[in-house]
């Protein structure tokens, strides 16, 4: 019994195992100027482990291999939106770095302000991409950055409507809102209330889920329970809207909630061809990064003075599935 | 693990249940009472059913961190390996078309060879696994994003089984966590190995010297708390009949909230299984009441955060109560 265990050989046997699995991870590492006097643009995610920012940066990445030509791209991201110290970081190093333009998607909308007001001082262009720097900051540091994204707000009251359409009057619903301090998330909760509000429905609920499955599904089947009317839930993202269905189909209520989400992922597509999910929406994650570095481009040939650009969210339905 | 133990000093045995279990039912029964005065429809079948669905996963690996903490160790890890294996499931099942059983394999496979490594290499090594966890943390975190390509996959009816089947109105899931839970708790307080255990973490130099091997035990403990996070994400993965790279984020400080409400010491050589399970419903309680009051989100971080403070506050005294000190 007493070398039943051999610990050295174990652990190593347990390297072994290990090492196939991580050699998936590629290192980013940030490429040196290469004198041929094309511009470099830095491009700054946000959370890699989000589905829809890996999708933003991977459409920025083929974007350049097209047009490896007409510009050089850096692209970095944090591991967590909540590490904006680190994102902080990044910018300082690419404005050593000397870089011509900065895209960036900032994790924290007033605590990026100064450094990429740094960053232009330092004659870098810097463009706004995916989440808006708040404007009173912006007023307050006497700085002006391009926004270009979607408008939130907008998508997500096309998504209420879609599903108001559906409902009576004075019907109940719920919303699961995202991290309360997320800004694209309170837009969304606005656009929710606000395609809601027009129709008269009966918001008995509006409750964070943290972006997360399961935190989604504590929420729903606690007010679902509570609301034993509940007509439909409304969730600011799609991971969120799989928690929903999951807390519904547990209650065997799916075939009388109708639940809608937002950003189109791959397992969303596939709840709404079972009709599981009503509508979700598109904001074109892999176009928005390019948006921006289009955007930069046009910039250093001096054209434009910066002016914000909206870009299209659209609306997912089982029929517009289909339809493509 | 046949021979019996009898405690050393033995208290009356109701004096012993009261001080072990009281404050603990006491505390779930007045959330309970106060939720249900708060709301209309708290009291119900319905959330208890609903409780019963959501907290099998937690149980599982509170059961495992318990073990864990009980030899003096931690594991941080919980939380990813359990997206992990949640993604090696998912993938298995979608990319590589496997059949069910061979998904649940490897799944199994990934939280025990998870397990394995934190032990060994903090045993062989001597490293605190309070470090090789939190390496293990990024490293099943990078393992799931890897597999998944960092996607959402989604699995669909293939799955639905696990989670789906109800006996007698209770989920398969609950039911085997509970039986996990039973499990776990005659080893600790009839099983040679289960006093082993407690021995370690009270005192690893004593342990060694009365002819245990601390080393074989960590090693296995911690082997033990990857195998209930694997089947833990079998659940979750059921449940939600897609596996989320992100999966099980935060989950570690759940597992350790719920052994610490249960009285288990962080400093090892204590703990219980059972007062664990009450600590996962007291969590599971207050978070399904809150959302059914609908509280304000910053609320709800202060009740939680309270609570979990006032929890160790009276298992302070139920100690003293225990030694008969008040």
């Amino acid at each position: 019994m007493k070398h039943l265990i051999l610990p050295q050989t174990l652990s190593l046997a347990g390297l072994a195992l290990l090492l196939p699995l991580l050699s998936g991870c590629k290192p980013a590492a940030p490429q040196s100027a290469d004198g041929t006097g094309r511009p470099r643009v830095a491009l700054i995610m946000k959370s890699l482990a989000n589905e829809f920012f890996l999708t933003m940066e991977n459409g920025a990445k083929a974007h350049q291999q097209a047009r490896a030509d007409r510009y050089e791209l850096i692209a970095n991201g944090i591991k967590d939106e909540l590490d904006v110290s680190r994102q902080i970081d990044l910018v300082e190093q690419m404005i050593a770095q000397r870089v011509n333009a900065i895209v960036i998607a900032p994790a924290d909308s007033k605590a990026l302000v100064p450094v990429c007001k740094k960053a232009q001082q330092a004659g870098i262009t810097v463009v706004n991409i995916d989440n808006k720097f708040d404007d009173a900051v912006l007023a307050a540091s006497g700085v002006k950055f391009p926004f270009v994204g979607p408008d939130n707000r907008k998508g997500a009251r096309a998504v209420g409507e879609y599903l108001a359409a559906k409902l009576q009057r004075g019907d109940k619903v719920m919303i699961v809102e995202g991290a309360p301090n997320a800004f694209n998330g309170i837009q969304r909760k606005l656009g929710f209330e606000d395609a809601m509000k027009a129709a008269g429905m009966n918001i008995v609920s509006s409750q964070s889920g943290y972006w997360e499955t399961d935190k989604a599904a504590q929420v729903v089947a606690a007010v679902a329970t509570e609301h034993r009317d509940l007509k439909a839930v409304l969730c600011a993202n799609d991971s969120m809207a799989l928690g929903a269905v999951a807390a519904l189909r547990a209650a065997g209520r799916l075939d009388r909630t109708y639940i809608v989400g937002f950003d189109n992922i791959a397992a969303a597509r596939e709840l709404l061809k079972e009709g599981r999910l009503l509508a979700t929406a598109d904001q074109h994650g892999d176009q928005l990064a390019v948006f921006g570095i289009e955007y930069a481009l046009e910039m250093l040939k001096g054209a434009a003075a910066p002016a914000d650009r909206e870009t299209p969210v659209d609306l997912i339905t089982a029929e517009s599935l289909t339809a493509r | 693990m046949t021979a019996a133990f009898s405690p050393p000093a033995a208290p009356p045995e109701w004096r012993r249940w009261l001080t072990e279990y009281l404050g603990l039912v006491a505390a779930l029964g007045l959330l309970i009472l106060f939720f249900s005065l708060a709301t209309r429809h708290f009291f119900s079948a319905d959330t208890f059913r609903t409780i019963a669905n959501q907290i099998p996963a937690v149980m599982l690996v509170a059961t495992g961190m318990t073990l864990v903490l009980i030899v003096a160790e931690i594991d941080l890890s919980v939380g990813s390996v359990l997206g992990f294996c949640g993604a090696v499931l998912g993938v298995a099942l979608t990319h590589w078309q496997w059949p069910l059983w061979a998904g649940l394999t490897a799944a199994m496979a990934t939280g025990v060879v998870c397990g394995l490594f934190n032990g060994a290499v903090s045993v062989r090594w001597r490293l605190p696994s309070f470090i090789v966890t939190l390496g293990m943390m990024e490293m099943a975190r990078g393992g799931a994003h890897a597999v998944t390509k960092s996607q959402t996959q989604y699995i669909g009816s293939a799955i639905e089984g696990i989670a789906g089947t109800a006996v007698l109105g209770l989920t398969l899931p609950f039911l085997l966590a509970l039986l996990v839970v039973v499990a776990a708790q005659v080893t600790l307080s009839h099983a040679v190995f289960g006093r082993h255990l407690f021995a370690v973490g009270a005192n690893e130099q004593a342990a060694r010297l009365s002819g245990i091997d601390p080393r074989r035990v960590k090693v296995i403990v911690f082997v033990i708390s990857g195998a209930l996070v694997a089947l833990a994400a079998i659940i979750d993965t059921s449940r939600f009949q897609s596996a989320n790279p992100n999966a099980g984020s935060g989950l570690e400080l759940q597992a350790i909230a719920a052994a610490v409400i249960g009285g288990t010491s962080l400093m090892g050589g204590r703990g219980s299984v059972v007062r664990t399970l009450f600590g996962v419903l007291i969590i599971a309680v207050l978070n399904s009441g809150l959302a059914a009051v609908g509280a304000k989100d910053e609320i709800k971080r202060l009740v939680t955060g309270a609570v979990i403070v006032a929890a160790v506050i009276v298992d302070y005294y139920r100690q003293r109560l225990g030694k008969g000190r008040v």
